[in-house]
């Protein structure tokens, strides 16, 4: 038993067996060279679209088309294609990451659309997020507010051994509901507010719950608050928007929990 | 015909009792006092595993470090998508395992082509890592007693992963991001995001900085330091179809070595045999699935060529379990280069399944009758999900299907055993790099490479340099900084001058083609040289031919994607030369002249049994080959059975 080389065969086999059931679309993109540039939406007609093609492969085919006709692509940022890394996120149709709860733009497959469909696509709408180019908007005061507490102070060496400090499987459990917030911005995106309270929330409560991040418990929820309005995100209005947009499940209570962990820092912290 | 230097290369590694050996090089690495740290700038390129942890170590200890990532943010980075877990020797299952064990399963699982020093330093590191991750709260799989809970992986036969459900990459990589971003609020780091790094300026012989291309300005810029670390990924995008994230990319990696740094190993690709299969000409990147998958889920085909009953339909004795029954003593979890020929054997025989016939099962119903659905949805939560968005198939209830896909480069910038390049003053983390997984990586051993590195590697290491070399400070004003920025800005330029008529990414898909049909799987010596000839045609059509419209003064991805594709077209004919050199096969590079009875690796010890380390010689000219020994004394030579 040896094996030869299938040289081209796995190709022309999925080729031949391609879908039939190709659809046409049309597309209404926001277009913007830059930052301080006026920006206005672009309609776009699509043939030939694939039910197994995902979101991301059908901007990939409208930006080959548009390369072929002169036309400068539309700028979108991805990179994983696969939900986890929070770099991809649009609002299709005026949802984050479109029609599918639990679902990255990356991740929705144009089966979710039907033949003659039109597909508005805008970038994420925040103050907080100023936009770069066409899609591309500028994240960075998420990164601002970690840098506020997001993390446990310790330096690299010296920890204990890994099994000194015992974890309760339902703390982890809640820590890792909490700690799989993958920063994408779709809570922000979806809320009337602009609020970033979910993404706050889901680092102060995967903290909150582990034993490592006792030490500086009133002292991150403070910090990162702060830093958070000083981004002029919005406020809450418990319009739960923001749960139903989350391709990563992190849930309501979460805004709860960082409410409390708020006001007893606020009331009882003597950090 | 390849020139091969006369002296052989020479890893540097101490002598003595392998056990010894770090402890031993920790003793004469010289210092940076604590207040002298504060002097030095490095640049660590790169935020991933062994970016992120060598940024905030380095920063932690005092030096002031320039963080340069390619994304919108530092959390990014590829490292993100790893999923099922990290190897440590702790032992805490009590089934045997012990440092020396995780040393021997991976230069076994390497097939014998990594440097055992190295290795057993990173078996030895691998307990620091988990509790160092512990304490950054990083939110581990625990029993319910809240001990850390682990399973097992590829080629090894003791249960030391350990995981965070199905997104273990993702929670590592946020320990380091946060360990980064608390030293950004310090001020000990300053990150230059949406920054690619177009070349190392090399000054009197020693690496002293970085030209880099701001990716929203266009505009380029100069950074001077006292070493650099390059921390920049692998190169699996050569073959476009991967697992790869869309920007990873050889560019980096590929600019030190055209100014001296040896490129080891290339040919050794690794192709992961469970992903989901391609579904149309459309497909853009191809998506894992976990091996720690292979834990519970069983691959199977039919018995029968071209049966094309729905699974529920075909009984117990109409199945292959194929892996089972080629490989008793591992079975599923056999290490993924025999696992992924074993699957494209069985697609190439006729025995395939689903719409394109080119893919396996992988059948998980009966862990769910033996342990419950919610077990298997605690352990594996987010892969089955994310496996049913993409096919629109539930794997609770029918089998997954899968095929092997590009996944990892073993290959990587030739680096001694303090992990500095030949390029003085250069260091290499990570999957950047060649040196510990030989011609094979194991599962779960990726993220621990990366964070050995990054955490307790580099901060002793750099050290050294900057102490013995007693480097002085450079401004970027020196004409070797100017050199390079203007050989970056025409090379953009030129790109831009070409105006022809086929997009950046019809090259790079016809480049994935070439690699993949024959640099992929299984080689042989007139597909190598076909792939070289054809490598060289498309890199002379893409200087005619390519189309890349708008500015460089500007966002445009389009120009970022040409770059690095540019970049793809060099490396890919170093990787088909190298594949072609190497005429035997071992772990991830099988050549189909070179195998047993049974269709596994026939290695030549008494030939190959050393590190292919390329030196530059321009542009589609041979390269100059050096070659280091490898010596297998504590994991002896034998034959890589899994049976």
């Amino acid at each position: 038993m040896t094996f030869g080389s299938t040289v081209s065969q796995q190709t022309e086999r999925i080729m031949s067996h391609a879908s039939s059931k190709n659809f046409n679309l049309t597309l209404q993109i926001w277009r913007q060279a830059g930052p301080t540039k006026p920006g206005a939406l672009k309609t776009y007609s699509l043939a030939g679209i694939s039910p197994d093609m995902s979101f991301l492969e059908m901007l990939d085919v409208l930006n080959e088309q548009l390369i072929a006709n002169g036309e400068e692509p539309v700028a979108f940022d991805h990179d994983c294609r696969e939900g986890i890394c929070g770099t991809c996120g649009v609002m299709i149709n005026g949802q984050a990451h479109g029609p599918d709860s639990a679902t990255t733009t990356c991740q929705l497959h144009m089966r979710r659309f039907n033949d003659g469909d039109t597909i508005l696509i805008e970038p994420w709408h925040a103050n907080a997020f100023p936009i770069v180019r066409d899609l591309v908007v500028d994240r960075s005061a998420f990164d601002r507010i970690i840098q506020a507490g997001g993390y446990v102070s310790v330096n690299t060496g010296g920890a204990p051994d890994a099994n000194s400090t015992l974890v309760p499987h339902h703390a982890q459990q809640d820590a890792m509901s909490a700690a799989a917030c993958i920063g994408c911005g779709a809570c922000v995106a979806s809320c009337k507010n602009a609020s970033a309270m979910l993404f706050v929330s889901a680092k102060v409560s995967h903290l909150a719950n582990l034993p490592q991040g006792q030490g500086e418990r009133s002292k991150r929820v403070l910090g990162m608050v702060a830093a958070m309005d000083a981004e002029q995100f919005g406020n809450c209005t418990n319009t739960a928007e923001c749960e139903a947009a989350c391709p990563a499940g992190i849930k309501l209570t979460n805004i709860a929990q960082l409410n409390r962990e708020y006001i007893k820092a606020l009331l009882v912290s003597t950090e | 015909m390849v020139t091969v230097a006369e002296t052989p290369l020479d890893g540097r590694c101490p002598e003595g009792s392998i056990a010894n050996r770090w402890d031993q090089r920790k003793r004469d690495l010289k210092l940076v006092a604590p207040n002298n740290k504060r002097k030095h700038t490095i640049i660590v390129v790169g935020t991933g595993l062994a970016g992120g942890s060598a940024a905030a170590s380095l920063a932690e200890l005092g030096y002031n470090v320039l963080s340069f990532c390619i994304q919108d943010s530092p959390r990014r980075a590829h490292s993100i998508a790893a999923q099922g877990g990290i190897n440590a020797a702790k032992n805490y299952q009590n089934d045997g395992d012990s440092v020396w064990r995780l040393f021997y399963d991976t230069v076994k699982g390497g097939e014998w082509r990594s440097r055992e020093s190295n290795v057993y330093r990173l078996a030895t590191l691998s307990t620091s890592i988990i509790d160092q991750c512990v304490a950054q709260g990083v939110p581990f799989a625990r029993e319910y007693g809240g001990t850390l809970a682990n399973r097992s992986f590829g080629g090894a036969q003791v249960s030391r992963t350990f995981y965070c459900g199905g997104q273990t990459g993702q929670q590592l990589l946020l320990g380091a991001y946060q360990a980064m971003m608390r030293q950004v609020h310090n001020g000990n780091i300053k990150v230059f995001a949406r920054r690619e790094m177009l070349d190392v300026v090399v000054i009197d012989g020693v690496a002293r900085g970085i030209v880099t291309r701001d990716l929203v300005t266009g505009k380029f810029e100069t950074f001077a330091s006292d070493a650099v670390v390059l921390c920049t990924g692998g190169y699996g995008n050569v073959y476009y179809l991967s697992t790869m994230a869309k920007t990873c990319n050889v560019t980096a990696a590929w600019r030190c070595h055209k100014k001296g740094a040896y490129f080891a190993n290339p040919c050794y690709t690794q192709i992961h045999p469970t992903c989901i299969p391609v579904s149309g000409g459309h497909q853009s990147k191809l998506t894992l699935m976990s091996e720690s998958l292979r834990n519970d889920g069983r691959v199977w085909v039919p018995k029968t060529k071209g049966d094309t009953r729905s699974p529920d339909q075909i009984p117990e004795g109409d199945r292959d379990y194929y892996l089972e029954r080629r490989y008793p003593s591992y079975g599923n979890l056999a290490p993924r280069d025999v696992s992924s020929r074993a699957a494209k054997e069985r697609c190439d025989a006729g025995y395939g399944v689903g719409p394109s016939r080119m893919s396996v099962y992988l059948d998980f119903s009966k862990a769910i009758q033996q342990y419950g659905e919610a077990v298997i949805r605690e352990k594996y939560g987010n892969l089955f999900h994310m496996y049913e968005r993409i096919t629109n198939e539930n794997p609770y209830k029918v089998p997954m299907r899968i095929y092997p896909a590009v996944h990892y480069a073993m290959g990587g910038l030739w680096v001694d055993y303090n992990l500095q390049s030949n390029l003085p003053g250069l260091y290499v983390l990570g999957e950047a790099n060649f040196s510990d997984h030989g011609a094979n990586r194991l599962g779960a051993s990726a993220l621990m490479q990366g964070l050995a590195d990054g955490y307790f590697v580099i901060p002793y290491t750099v050290g050294d340099h900057i102490a013995t070399r007693k480097v002085t400070p450079v401004s970027t004003g020196h004409p070797e900084f100017q050199a390079a920025l203007d050989a970056s800005t025409a090379r953009i330029e030129s790109i831009l001058k070409v105006n022809g008529m086929k997009s950046a990414e019809h090259f790079h898909r016809a480049l994935g083609k070439i690699m993949w049909d024959d640099v992929g799987m299984a080689r042989n010596e007139k597909g190598l040289l076909r792939a070289i000839d054809l490598i060289r045609e498309l890199r002379d059509q893409f200087w005619k031919e390519v189309k890349v419209l708008g500015s460089g003064e500007a966002f445009n991805q389009n120009l970022e994607h040409a770059g690095r594709v540019a970049d793809f077209l060099e490396f890919g004919e170093l990787l088909a030369r190298d594949a072609l050199y190497r005429d035997e096969s071992c772990g991830g590079h099988f050549r189909e002249e070179h195998q047993t009875a049974e269709g596994e690796c026939q290695r030549n010890d008494d030939k190959y049994s050393y590190v292919s380390a390329w030196e530059f010689q321009g542009v589609g000219a041979e390269s100059i080959l050096h070659k280091e020994p490898l010596t297998f004394v504590d994991a002896p030579l034998g034959v890589r059975s899994y049976k």
